[in-house]
């Protein structure tokens, strides 16, 4: 179970593959891996943006999402857990989270890798400045929704 | 006794500044923490607070030495 902030640009599927060969490689028990990344678009509430400026509160984001891990891992059934999270200045396309779950089977990866993304959202103590096309900055003042429907998967 | 108050975020913009440190007598609450330190400015709707970085509820008693923190809705992700 590893959590990753990084202050420079990553590559979500080097740094996986990487995680992959040092950490499971030698894992037969693995049936299944659920990986979510979320990058930057360039727009939001209907302007052009381009560039985000990512603050945290380095020591409680690291604990934040420790506490989603161990609580995900009390839900479902997990082998491993690598959460990755951006800070500072992130340009659009660029990643800003990876969260993956490895599991014995699918039901476990992918429904702790959806936990642990919408608590990330909502507890993880991150906040984002966007800067628009005309140099005007505005903090974000909310996440989008996460679920669109109420439907139960 | 003393506590350490960090704010974050729009938070920060709207106090000026990124720290206090405030002395106290008293046990206080959270809520009495943000009184003290930001002397009465209003709070702003969905202000968070976290001590030792963990969320508690503005009646939450604060400790010596405790780091108080004050933040806005998270948008992480």
């Amino acid at each position: 179970m590893t959590v990753i902030i990084k202050d420079t640009p990553f590559n979500p599927y080097q740094d996986l593959q990487e995680y992959e060969e040092t950490k499971l490689t030698k894992n037969n028990a693995i049936g299944a891996s659920n990986i979510f990344i979320g990058t930057m678009r360039d727009f939001n509430e209907g302007d052009h943006v381009k560039l985000m400026s990512l603050e945290h509160y380095p020591g409680m984001t690291e604990k934040q999402l420790n506490k989603i891990i161990a609580a995900a891992n009390q839900q479902w059934a997990l082998i491993d857990i690598l959460i990755i999270h951006r800070v500072g200045d992130i340009l659009p396309n660029e990643p800003i989270v990876l969260v993956s779950a490895w599991s014995s089977h699918r039901g476990d990866a992918f429904d702790a890798c959806r936990f642990i993304m919408e608590n990330l959202k909502s507890k993880a103590p991150f906040w984002k400045k966007e800067r628009l096309i005309n140099e005007q900055e505005r903090w974000v003042i909310s996440n989008t929704k996460g679920y669109l429907t109420t439907k139960n998967y | 006794m003393s506590i350490k108050i960090r704010y974050f975020a729009s938070l920060k913009d709207y106090i000026g500044h990124s720290e206090d440190e405030i002395i106290y007598e008293k046990a206080l609450t959270v809520s009495e923490v943000w009184q003290q330190a930001t002397q009465n400015k209003i709070k702003p709707q969905n202000t968070l607070v976290a001590v030792n970085m963990d969320y508690v509820s503005w009646d939450e008693l604060v400790n010596d030495s405790d780091e108080v923190a004050f933040f806005p809705p998270v948008t992480g992700g």
